[in-house]
């Protein structure tokens, strides 16, 4: 029997210490009726065939150079990180609910929070939440509780559009109105608000979706101007290279939030990631989701816990700040290692490549007849394409020279049907952006 | 370069990865981004060689209980072995370095995975239809609620804004209908453990959108009467939400959709052997019986007639409450749970249940003998149950949280304490199936020594752990000093 | 046993007021309530200025594994409230008559009258 390790004998004498005679007696106080004891489901497979079935499944899925980004991206994850995240130590525990146990566990917590602040130039960050656009959602209801009375949003419309759904499922169930906050067509670029009406807070999307650099100073100062929170929405490599939104403006922005996948986690076809959140210290206590905290034991050493729990579901119940329960612990102790891994030194030179590749591919392209770039704007390491012919005919035809393009606009019901949002990583080397050059002009020829 | 001073640090019990720093120079900024865009305060994470950065997490790893490394009996959390062949397969590069936006011809192998997966949840449940994108089981009851009110709402009944919830329920019920927009109302358990159907009959009516339930609940018994309770919800209009936390206990011997459940959200790092992976990433997945299907969260994956599989979006399903993260849910843990199915099959999977309900009595009957107090001992104990320690309080001022404390330095990590909060001094103890009547016996002996230990020496207890990296925690100095991030040095 | 001065009034949600003279009361949680909390890390007090009903929830007092909603104990208009408390949640449980008040409010002379004496407090703790 997989993974159950009951011999006959031992299954016997059990019973007999309980004073049944059979497994079924074990379910006496449900009524019969309600058991059932077959289910369409297929037989049980070896551990041999189960690889092989499972191995044929993922090599079937076209393995592709990615220059498609849009809030999930492709880099380099170093040997070590999932060798130890994968540690059975790590991989295996629970919530660390009994910090005697747990510190392995605590310490790493602590420091992924601390290299968050870092970051991100704010003073408190939580221990992460599932994924960078409910952790969206989860920052703006922060801000409305932080704020009070206020029953709105401004939100930007060139947010990823695959967040503004989540915005819309979670804010929506509390009646809070999304207002847009809308973006010049010729620069791609976010236009100030003519009026913040009883919204609690600005949302500021530092990358925006076309992949441009926002000018974050002037956007937080109008925030803060009229009475709003300002939330960062931002990508933890490009912090490297970016303005921390601590130093955004007069004040610096008051909360920050973003996808944590580009600190080691493996694409994985969308999950699972994980949503950093942090924000300044007076606002700890609105602050959803796991935060930990260093303390001292019975004997003076030092030492780690959860803490300011009774903010949370399993203490308030219905008055907690969130319904969340879990971090994403594992995803998070590989980011720490990951960032440990690479340091400072390491995440700001990943990030330059990513950036020079960028730079470097968009001169290439320039020579191809037809195409051209819809916004001048500054960009870190993703851009808009705009193809004389439709970008989804043209991603399909380049899958078949083994890339993946990047993600027709179309499909986000933005920008023209020509529009295709590239994006490079460190993963791409020169000789990869020249084939992406070659095959695109293969295929624009075709057409 | 920085030393750390060993002599500070016992045993490297204060290892920290800043005190592994080294000077590096920061790289040049590029020319063609204006400069206030640029960072201005440094960066400041510690550069550390790959060595150190290597020996810093092992040994914090060392620090750790696991299922792994010790026996796990938390109750209500599922703590059984997370077979590694599940980690192998969704570390596969065709599944690890698919990016979301591939389009779906080019990634029918992760699409037939998750669509397999939707069908076989499914089957285990009795219920109609799956969607798999909630990334945990409280994003799994937010869901499932929303597709209450949806379901109500759809059919023109807009007044339906109580939620009812048992005394009993976890923490998250509440406050999942809480952010769902509805009003919670508390319905009290009997003394024997199963729901007051006077005051569940008194609460119903037209302004009720349904009620949420755990069978077995969460005091470690099954609700005998679940057939009535859901006659006569359904009877005022409501819907009956099932939480997948138990659903250990009754996987193969009994459906929720044949107990009348409307809708339900399943548990998959529990009942599924997914990893907790120190508090996620979980998987949440739902399921609703058929006249719920139009609502479930996107996307969600479809088959074509020629058997292409694809996402769903919102123009095939305009009813849907909508997404709940920005793709397509926990990808990497749904293969796990994929593949523990596909290993155990129809057979193992039906005798899960069996072997969790057969230890949980086991241990139940072992620990009664050496004097333990049982919560419901004229009840069958599900895959769970629930231990007093009151006696022990009022003998030598031991409490539950002593007890815990003093089988970690047995190695054993502790049962869930102070939960449900209705029984005094409790223990929650969940062993799972996984584990052997050698690991149950030995900890019946530690337990048995424990109890002695109570009462004849109970300064053991109250002090303990004795042999862990750190002893008891001054958690009140942690939250009003609130030391959260390291200072900069 | 907690304690409960004589000189004080209570409210049966484990309050005390002391009558300041001139319409002015200090409030505060009693021995017995910062005994059940445990030790208390925070307390949300209501700003200067609000107006606060008797028996209704006006603030939130934190402990390390729970959370209490603070009542006010008489219908009234807050005057001062204990600062210190941000920094010190400790006055909570190691004073909680005196460096752990937590605010004075403004009220009738007849509310203050309405509350429990210490005798009739001590019936209702113990019970």
């Amino acid at each position: 029997m997989p993974y159950i390790p009951h011999d006959a004998e031992e299954t016997a004498a059990m019973l007999a210490a309980v004073g049944l005679s059979s497994l079924d007696a074990l379910f006496d106080e449900i009524p019969s009726s309600l058991q059932v004891h077959d289910m369409a489901l297929p037989e049980g497979l070896s551990e041999r065939v189960l690889r092989r079935e499972l191995e044929g499944r993922a090599l079937s899925n076209s393995p592709l150079l990615c220059f498609a980004g849009g809030g999930a991206y492709a880099h380099h994850i170093p040997a070590i990180v999932w060798e130890i995240a994968a540690r059975g130590e790590f991989y295996s525990a629970y919530t660390p609910y009994q910090p005697e146990a747990s510190q392995g566990t605590l310490q790493v917590l602590y420091e992924y929070q601390s290299f968050i602040t870092r970051l991100t130039g704010l003073e408190v960050s939580n221990a992460s939440l599932y994924d960078g656009a409910s952790g969206l959602a989860e920052a703006c209801l922060m801000a409305l509780r932080i704020q009070g009375s206020e029953k709105s949003i401004l939100v930007p419309e060139n947010l990823l559009p695959s967040w503004r759904k989540v915005l819309d499922t979670v804010l929506g169930m509390q009646q809070i109105r999304l207002i847009p906050v809308p973006y010049d067509a010729r620069t791609g670029l976010l236009q100030l608000p003519t009026e913040a009406g009883d919204a609690a807070a600005m949302i500021i999307p530092q990358i925006n979706a076309f992949g441009l650099l926002e000018a974050v100073d002037s956007l937080t100062d109008w925030a803060h101007a009229h009475g709003l929170l300002s939330i960062a929405v931002v990508n933890p490599l490009a912090l490297a290279m970016l303005k921390a939104p601590g130093d955004w403006g007069e004040q610096g922005a008051d909360i920050a939030v973003g996808e944590g996948q580009p600190m080691g986690i493996p694409l994985t076809g969308g999950g699972p990631y994980f949503g950093f959140l942090a924000c300044r210290k007076a606002y700890v206590r609105q602050l959803p989701g796991r935060l930990v905290a260093k303390t001292v034991d019975a004997r003076g050493r030092e030492a780690y816990c959860l803490t300011l729990q009774a903010r949370e579901q399993h203490i308030r119940r219905g008055k907690a700040t969130s319904n969340i329960c879990t971090n994403q612990g594992l995803m998070v102790t590989a980011a720490t290692i990951h960032m440990a891994t690479l340091g400072s030194h390491g995440l700001q030179e990943t990030a330059q490549i990513c950036h020079t590749r960028a730079q470097q591919l968009r001169e290439w392209l320039k020579e191809l007849p037809g195409v051209s770039f819809p916004h001048a704007g500054p960009f870190f390491h993703e851009w808009v394409l705009r193809l004389p012919v439709s970008a989804v005919k043209v991603r399909d035809a380049l899958l078949g020279h083994g890339l993946l393009a990047g993600i027709p606009l179309q499909e986000w019901h933005m920008g023209e049907a020509g529009d295709l949002l590239v994006c490079t990583t460190e993963l791409l080397e020169e000789s990869d952006l020249l084939t992406y050059r070659d095959a695109l002009h293969s295929v624009l020829e075709a057409q | 370069m920085n030393y750390p001073q060993e002599n500070s640090r016992q045993n490297a019990v204060t290892d920290s990865i800043f005190d592994h720093d080294h000077a590096l120079p920061a790289p040049e900024s590029p020319g063609d981004i204006p400069a206030e865009l640029l960072r201005k305060t440094p960066l400041n994470l510690p550069n550390a060689s790959e060595l150190d950065v290597l020996r810093h997490y092992t040994r914090l790893s060392q620090k750790n209980f696991s299922i792994d490394t010790q026996f796990y009996p938390l109750g209500s959390c599922t703590m059984k072995y997370n077979p590694r062949i599940a980690h192998a397969m969704a570390s596969l590069p065709g599944f690890a370095r698919l990016h979301p936006d591939t389009p779906a011809p080019a990634m029918q192998g992760l699409l037939q995975v998750l669509w397999e997966l939707q069908e076989w949840l499914a089957a285990a449940t009795g219920m109609a239809a799956v969607s798999l994108t909630p990334a945990a089981g409280a994003q799994g009851e937010l869901a499932g609620v929303a597709m209450i009110r949806a379901y109500h709402h759809a059919r023109g009944d807009t007044a339906r804004n109580k939620m009812l919830i048992p005394t009993a329920a976890h923490g998250t019920n509440p406050a999942s209908a809480q952010m769902a927009g509805f009003e919670v109302i508390e319905i009290p358990n009997l003394p024997d453990g199963d729901l007051d159907m006077e005051a569940l009959d008194a609460h119903l009516g037209p302004d009720v959108a349904g009620i949420m339930l755990t069978n077995p609940s969460t005091l470690g018994v099954f609700e005998r009467r679940i057939a009535e309770i859901a006659r006569h919800v359904h009877a005022a209009g409501g819907l009956l939400y099932y939480d997948g936390a138990n659903l250990n206990a009754i996987l193969g011997r009994v459906q929720p959709g044949q107990m009348g459940f409307d809708v339900m959200h399943l548990n998959l790092h529990k009942t599924f052997a997914t990893p907790h992976g120190g508090g996620g990433p979980g998987a949440g997945a739902v399921a609703v019986q058929e006249r719920l299907k139009p609502f479930l969260p996107l996307p969600t994956v479809t088959k074509a007639e020629s058997g292409a599989l694809r996402w769903m979006t919102a123009e095939d399903a305009p009813q849907s409450i909508g997404q709940l993260s920005a793709h397509g849910g926990n990808i990497g843990v749904l293969l796990r749970a994929h593949a523990y199915i596909r290993r155990l099959g129809r057979m193992g999977v039906g005798r899960v249940s069996a072997y969790a309900a057969l230890n949980a009595n086991y241990l139940l009957k072992e620990l009664q003998k050496l004097g333990y107090q049982v919560a419901f001992p004229e009840r069958r104990a599900s895959h769970e149950f629930i231990l007093s320690v009151s006696d022990l309080q009022q003998a030598s001022g031991i409490r539950a949280l002593d007890v815990a404390k003093r089988l970690l330095d047995f190695g054993i990590h502790a049962p869930t304490i102070y939960f449900p909060q209705l029984v005094p001094e409790c223990l929650l103890i969940e062993p799972t199936e996984t584990e052997s009547k050698a690991t149950l016996d030995r900890f019946v002996a530690v337990m048995a020594q424990i109890r002695e230990e109570a009462l004849a020496h109970p300064e053991l207890l109250r002090e303990a752990p004795h042999h862990l990296p750190v002893g008891r925690l001054d958690e009140a100095l942690a939250a009003r000093k609130l030391d959260v991030a390291a200072a900069l040095s | 046993m907690s304690k409960i001065p004589e000189s004080l009034r209570y409210s049966d949600t484990h309050e005390w007021v002391e009558d300041l003279g001139g319409g002015r009361y200090r409030m505060g949680i009693t021995d017995h309530a910062q005994e059940l909390l445990g030790d208390l890390v925070y307390a949300e007090v209501p700003e200067i200025g609000k107006t606060v009903k008797a028996g209704t929830v006006c603030g939130v007092l934190e402990s390390v594994k729970a959370a209490a909603d603070l009542y006010s104990p008489i219908d009234g208009k807050v005057l001062e409230r204990n600062e210190g408390l941000s920094d010190n949640p400790q006055w909570l449980n190691e004073d909680p008559y005196g460096q752990g008040w937590i605010m004075v409010v403004s009220a009738d002379a007849a509310a203050f009258d309405k509350l429990l004496d210490a005798a009739a407090y001590s019936a209702i703790e113990g019970a």
